[in-house]
């Protein structure tokens, strides 16, 4: 019989962190309430036994009606379950400590595990944990599951307890006890096991936050803040790109070429222009993609994104939405997908939908890919940042006109919008590390996944049939391209570049592997070709239509489970399809018109 | 003493104790996980320009709040002197 044990408690209290901590899994963590939207599980060793532990989204009480809340009552309530891990930040012992008394009505065994203890230490708060165990009947710990202080001696007790209860139990039928009782009980609790000095000075954060929430400052320290990331990102990333591009050209000249050299031209061509070519120049983005998503992981376990919420949270109630909708834009930039999910915070069914209208424009790394390939092959090194940045500029522009389109259903209803702004926090190298790990794996899985039957199949359409020129009219490719030229001609979209773009309707990350086998070339090849045959009008228009165009099949899929509605992902679809049309059309011929 | 305001008119700086919460029962249970319920002594720390959140301290706990939203919060204002 296997053993299973939750993690309950409120949005941030460090239990994902915890979760990592114990299994060794990859649970995301970041210090914005509300980032563990969905279930995860994991086993560990406790004793001599294996035991699944289970990761839930952070609820206030037992009465939430979010939807991620949600997901972790529904689990609590119907699973059988041999016990919960309560994870409390003991800094708020004093209003948290309230879903502890809430959930014993549930009839489960349960483990209170006090976190952030380093945290508490540092602001002088002190608990005796002994007076807890005996006032609430439980076992109780002080940890810090980020420097692992305490997770040795977590564990022995949890080994212990897990012994007193064997078997898994099904909560009880919910017979919430009033609230007034427990805040009587909680106030005696409190007076006996809490000691909060009672002169607290300004913390670091309030002298942060003095300037970064500046009410005149506070938004262009934001814009400042979003450009340093990004340049501290191309810094180092680009550099290491070229000298991965370069370390890829020799491996294929020096000794790949000579291997294939006895294979018929078909298939060396298939191998080396077709596979090598096109999944290398995809590949030679990892380090710039590793260091994106590391500058990301900083920003959100910083606690900036709560910030952002409350700059932007203004601008975007006009919009008939809230400052989460805005902060989700920005989880998009690394991947649309969890983004989309992060809506789920939300209240207001009108407003989450709204919201995840908005976050196909959110130009994510995939995209990111093509444009700095894009930008870096046509536009001088001084312009390139530039144009990146307008880019940039037109998703937040498109995501907001999106949302004022939708004003009409969303405005008349705002929810409420209550949120914690956690403290600042520093992420740890250990985490780092971590996350540097899970991204490259991510993206390196990719690259070997669909990113090589993507390029394969370009390399057949391009080919065949063998006897014409490769990516010629008489080509697959070619046909296709044919077809759909009346489309792409007003955009100044050539028929080359028209195929990658059907193959980036599938997944962006494929579009420069498909560009680089339509044109038999790769990395700085590559670049060198599209300069030639690109001026900046044509490029820009393409890039606009990336942009814009649909972010990926995943995101579209998710956007139909999500919603769960047909209709919705249509109508983003259609809507993206649609701007991304005119946008470059109204673009491309108004540059033509006035640059020639 | 000064006389009761409700949250959104307490000035920045300023702190004092909520009298009471006139909220649908959700958002009432929401407000007190996050430390917003009658008795509590709570700090205005800042609010933003164009009709944004305000920023509010209660306990260990800082929150932002929409005006609108605070506006059915009514405070007793602390004496001036008592703010810390
Ligand atoms: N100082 C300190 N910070 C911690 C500790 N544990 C977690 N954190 C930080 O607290 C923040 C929230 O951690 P998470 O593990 O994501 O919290 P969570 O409970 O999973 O949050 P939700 O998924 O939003 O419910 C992160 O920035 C962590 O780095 C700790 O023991 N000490
Ligand atoms: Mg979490």
């Amino acid at each position: 019989m296997s053993k299973r044990i939750a993690l309950v408690g409120m949005p941030n209290t460090g239990k994902s962190t915890l979760f990592n901590r114990l299994t060794g899994a990859g649970a995301k963590v970041g210090n914005w309430p509300g980032l563990t939207v969905e279930l995860l599980s994991a086993k560990l060793l406790l004793g001599d036994g294996m035991v699944e532990l289970v990761d839930l989204p952070g609820l206030h009480n037992l009465h939430g009606f979010s939807e991620d809340e949600r997901v972790a009552r529904r689990f609590v309530e119907t699973q059988p379950l041999n016990g919960i891990l309560v994870v409390l930040n003991t800094t708020q012992l004093e209003r948290q400590l309230a879903l502890v008394l809430q959930m014993k009505s549930l009839g489960l065994p349960m483990f209170l595990a006090l976190n952030m203890a380093d945290e508490a230490k540092h602001r002088g708060i002190r608990v005796r944990t002994e007076h807890l165990e005996a006032q609430l009947g439980m076992p109780v710990r002080l940890i810090s599951a980020k420097h692992g202080q305490g997770v040795p001696e977590l564990k022995q007790a949890l080994t212990a307890w897990l012994r007193e209860h064997p078997q898994t139990t099904h909560a009880s039928a919910i017979a919430l006890t009033e609230d007034d009782v427990i805040e009587d009980t909680l106030n005696d609790i409190l007076s006996d096991s809490l000691h909060i000095p009672i002169c607290l000075s300004p913390t670091r954060t309030d002298r942060v936050d003095q300037w970064l929430l500046h009410p005149w400052l506070g938004i262009p320290l934001f814009l400042l803040i979003m450009l340093a990331v990004f340049q501290v990102v191309y810094g180092i990333g680009a550099p290491l790109q070229e000298g991965l591009g370069w370390l890829l050209d020799e491996v294929k000249t020096l000794w790949l070429a000579p291997l294939v050299a006895g294979l018929p031209a078909w298939a060396s061509s298939f191998l080396l222009e077709g596979l090598y070519d096109g999944v290398g120049t995809v590949m030679s983005f990892l380090p710039i993609i590793v260091a994106f998503f590391l500058a990301m992981a900083v920003v959100e376990d910083s606690g900036y994104l709560a910030r952002a919420a409350f700059l932007m949270d203004a601008l975007m109630a006009r919009l008939g939405l809230d400052g989460r909708a805005f902060v989700m834009q920005l989880m998009g930039f690394g991947c649309n997908v969890p983004a989309m999910m992060g809506t789920r915070v939300m209240r207001g069914r009108a407003q989450r939908i709204a919201a995840m209208m908005m976050i196909p424009f959110s130009l994510c790394s995939a995209r990111l890919q093509v444009f700095l390939f894009f930008t870096t092959a046509v536009f001088s090194p001084r312009a390139a940042p530039w144009v990146l940045f307008s880019l940039y500029v037109m998703s937040f522009l498109l995501a907001f006109l999106t949302a004022w389109l939708m004003r009409g259903r969303t405005r008349h209803a705002l929810d409420p919008l209550l949120m914690e702004l956690p403290p600042y926090r520093i992420p740890t190298l250990a985490a780092l590390a971590r996350q540097a790990f899970r991204e490259s794996g991510h993206f390196l899985s990719q690259a070997g996944g669909f990113i090589i039957l993507g390029v394969a199949l370009v390399w057949f359409l391009t080919h065949v049939p063998l006897d014409v020129p490769p990516a010629s009219p008489a080509t697959l490719a070619g046909q296709i391209a044919a077809w759909i030229e009346p489309v792409f001609t007003p955009l100044g979209i050539d028929q080359l570049l028209s195929i990658a773009l059907l193959f980036g309707f599938v997944a962006k990350e494929v579009v420069i592997g498909a560009l680089a086998v339509i044109y038999g070339a790769g990395g700085d090849e590559l670049s060198g070709l599209l300069a030639q045959r690109l001026d900046w009008i044509q490029a820009y228009s393409f890039m606009l239509f990336t942009l814009i165009y649909t972010p990926c099949l995943s995101t579209l899929a998710t956007l139909r489970s999500e919603s769960g509605s047909d209709r919705v992902m249509w109508a983003s679809l259609a809507w993206s399809l649609g701007a991304a049309w005119l946008l470059s059309f109204a673009f491309y011929q108004t540059a033509r018109a006035l640059f020639g | 003493m000064t006389p009761p305001c409700p949250l959104h008119t307490l000035p920045v700086g300023r702190c004092g104790t909520i009298l009471s919460i006139d909220a649908p029962a959700e958002l009432a249970a929401r407000m007190r996980a996050l430390g917003l319920q009658p008795g509590r002594r709570i700090k205005v720390i800042r609010r933003s320009p164009f009709q944004g959140p305000i920023q509010v301290r209660a306990g260990q706990t800082d929150l932002m709040i929409r005006r609108a939203e605070a506006a059915i919060i009514q405070m007793q204002p602390c004496p001036e002197v008592e703010c810390v």
